[in-house]
């Protein structure tokens, strides 16, 4: 299982990394994982504004459907078109081509408060007991 | 599939129905409504016949072998209830006969209503609700009904256990409604340190929480007076989901529990046929509060027209309604069979289905719990999820092990449900099976395991021996074809 070094964590398994001034956000190798075959993922409008654990879409997969949490506040800036038809990216590249969203945090401090590599590594292995 | 479609099978000019001899002046069709596209099949009888008939052979159901389908409660449906739904003064009434010809059926919907209350600890219940998820919206729309009418337009908000079938907050955002979820405890209850929280923050929008008890984890909620209690406190309702009344029944009122509104599955509870074999019925219950908001009709006695033991039977519709929820009466073929149901056992046969159903449960669960790891391991009510792989056997999943029961010759469990347990298979035996077919499918389970170990290919191609071999789910899930276009 692979976990980005340069992302950081929320508890409900979604990733953020900076890119400029933006973040970058998408679901960890291990919630793809837990996850299984993901079928189709809805996707927020460009422009909509998210507080911190706001629900900003659902991947569904063969096993359930999932609410995606907003890591941190912001107005989203772009979505990743591509997952309508290749919904498959999630599993394939979590942490590239399977991004989810890219957006404006309100907040930048809140980048802080999610978990590091370490953490979240930690986080998982006291999960799996 | 060896089986082809019935549009397959047709060829010009074929025709199964003898039409009479027209004894009326012949008159065309306005060419308007005309249409040369309608590929409707044309077969004869015999293909007919022959075609259904051989779908009939590849269907697997209760009277076939065991389905021990997790909230599903796949119990035998006697056959007297079929006999007794069919006979003539049922079967042929039509929805707009005067009140005076069809006393008989509103007196089976009378009594029902009436065994209902009883069994449930309810004020009045209406039979209206055509499935669960249908009483369910039913239940939520009183609730908020209620709110409204006390002047409370602010609540908004429904708590819903992380444990619960996906239906409660799919009702809850289907009425307008905001869905907060609790999580479970160590012991698979609801918590009720963060339920204490979410009533503290929530408490002025709360419309109230929506519950199943015994839970999707087979338990009985060991704090769920302490639960009931701290949602009234704070001007909340309490909705019970009564998909799993088949463990309570002669035992525990949900009613006496501090539920203010519950449905029951007729379907699942009360042996009538369903999954595919018949529509649903989900009549639902109201404490003294609820009562009047209760849909329309119901059945009560009306003191008018009854004269002396001669009772007569009228539809009336509750004072503060939410109105109709349903056309007509609502499944009075499935009522008609829970009636009989209710009456072939008795108050003392009930009890004792919600206790061989919960024997059965924890039976199948000691026999199989040191191979498939049950996660809340607890006396279980009349199911139990336990988790599907093993650890040294890492690439085999719980939809590997049930796709192999099917070689078994079993219905696989329910798999992947509830969400808070990795590789769940849920498991609900129900009470009409015996002994030995618990034994035969705990066997089985315990040999897949080993297979698992020594052959895991032997369960990632399964099923072997089905009609189908394993089905693409994916691919199903993304390229829909929804119509049979000819070639």
């Amino acid at each position: 299982m692979k976990i980005d070094a340069n992302a950081r964590y929320a508890e409900s398994h979604e990733w953020a990394r900076w890119d400029g001034d933006e973040i970058v956000c998408g679901i960890s190798d291990h919630a793809q994982e837990s996850l299984s075959d993901v079928v189709y993922v809805e996707l927020p409008e460009v422009g909509d504004v998210c507080d911190r654990n706001d629900s900003f879409g659902v991947v569904e997969s063969v096993k359930a459907a999932s609410d995606l949490y907003m890591p941190m506040g912001g107005e989203v800036t772009a979505v990743n078109e591509e997952l309508e038809e290749a919904p498959e990216l999630i599993n394939q590249e979590p942490y590239d081509a399977g991004w989810i969203i890219r957006f404006t945090p309100s907040e930048p401090a809140e980048f802080d408060d999610l978990m590091d590599a370490e953490a979240y590594e930690a986080f998982l292995a006291e999960e799996e007991e | 599939m060896t089986e082809p479609l019935i549009f397959e099978l047709s060829s010009p000019g074929r025709c199964a129905a003898v039409l009479p001899a027209l004894d009326v002046p012949a008159s065309e069709l306005p060419a308007g409504l005309v249409r040369e596209d309608l590929p409707l099949p044309e077969v004869s009888e015999l293909d007919l016949v022959r075609h259904y008939t051989h779908l009939s052979q590849m269907n697997y159901a209760v009277d076939v072998g065991y389905y021990p389908l997790g909230s599903c409660t796949m119990k035998y449906n006697p056959k007297i209830n079929e006999d007794l739904c069919r006979l003539p003064g049922f079967a042929r009434l039509h929805p707009y006969q005067d009140e005076e010809l069809v006393q008989g059926a509103l007196f089976v919907m009378y009594f029902l209503q009436e065994f209902l209350k009883e069994i449930g600890g309810f004020a009045a219940v209406s039979l209206q609700p055509a499935a669960g998820a249908h009483g369910e919206l039913t239940g939520v729309l009183m609730m908020r009904a209620y709110q409204l009418d006390r002047g409370e337009a602010q609540r908004n908000v429904i708590l819903v256990p992380d444990s619960a079938h996906g239906t409660n907050p799919a009702t809850t955002t289907m009425s307008g409604l905001d869905v907060i979820e609790i999580p479970s405890d160590e012991r698979g209850n609801v918590d009720l340190r963060a339920l204490g929280t979410a009533c503290q923050e929530h408490g002025e929008r709360l419309v109230g929480m929506m519950l199943t008890n015994p839970n999707t984890l087979g338990l009985f909620d060991e704090h769920v007076q302490e639960i009931t209690d701290l949602v009234h406190e704070h001007g909340g309702l309490m909705y019970g989901d009564g998909a799993n009344m088949n463990a309570l029944l002669g035992i525990a009122r949900p009613g006496d529990l501090g539920f203010d509104v519950l449905h029951y599955n007729l379907h699942k509870t009360f042996s009538t046929p369903h999954g595919g074999g018949g529509p649903g019925s989900g009549p639902v219950g109201a404490s003294e509060r609820l009562a009047d908001f209760l849909p329309a009709p119901i059945v009560t006695r009306d003191p008018v027209r009854t004269d002396g033991d001669e009772v007569f039977y009228t539809f009336t519709d509750p004072p503060k309604s939410i109105g109709r929820v349903k056309s007509f009466y609502g499944q009075f073929g499935v009522m008609a069979r829970a009636y009989t149901y209710i009456r072939m056992l008795g108050a003392a046969g009930l009890r004792r289905v919600a206790e061989y159903a919960v024997l059965n449960a924890n039976y199948l669960m000691s026999r199989i719990k040191e191979t498939y790891p049950v996660p809340y391991d607890r006396v279980c009510m009349h199911e139990f999820v336990c988790e599907g792989h093993f650890s040294d056997a890492p690439d085999v999943h719980a939809l590997d092990i049930s796709k192999r029961l099917i070689d078994y010759g079993f219905h696989p469990p329910t798999n992947y449900f509830p969400l808070i347990v990795p590789e769940a298979l849920m498991i609900e035996p129900t009470e009409t099976e015996s002994k030995e077919t618990l034994d035969r499918f705990a066997d089985a389970l315990l040999r897949i395991a080993e297979e698992a170990r020594d052959d895991s290919d032997l369960l990632h191609e399964a099923p072997h021996r089905a009609p189908v071999r394993r089905l693409d789910e994916v691919q199903a899930a993304k390229e829909l074809i929804l119509r049979w276009e000819p070639s």
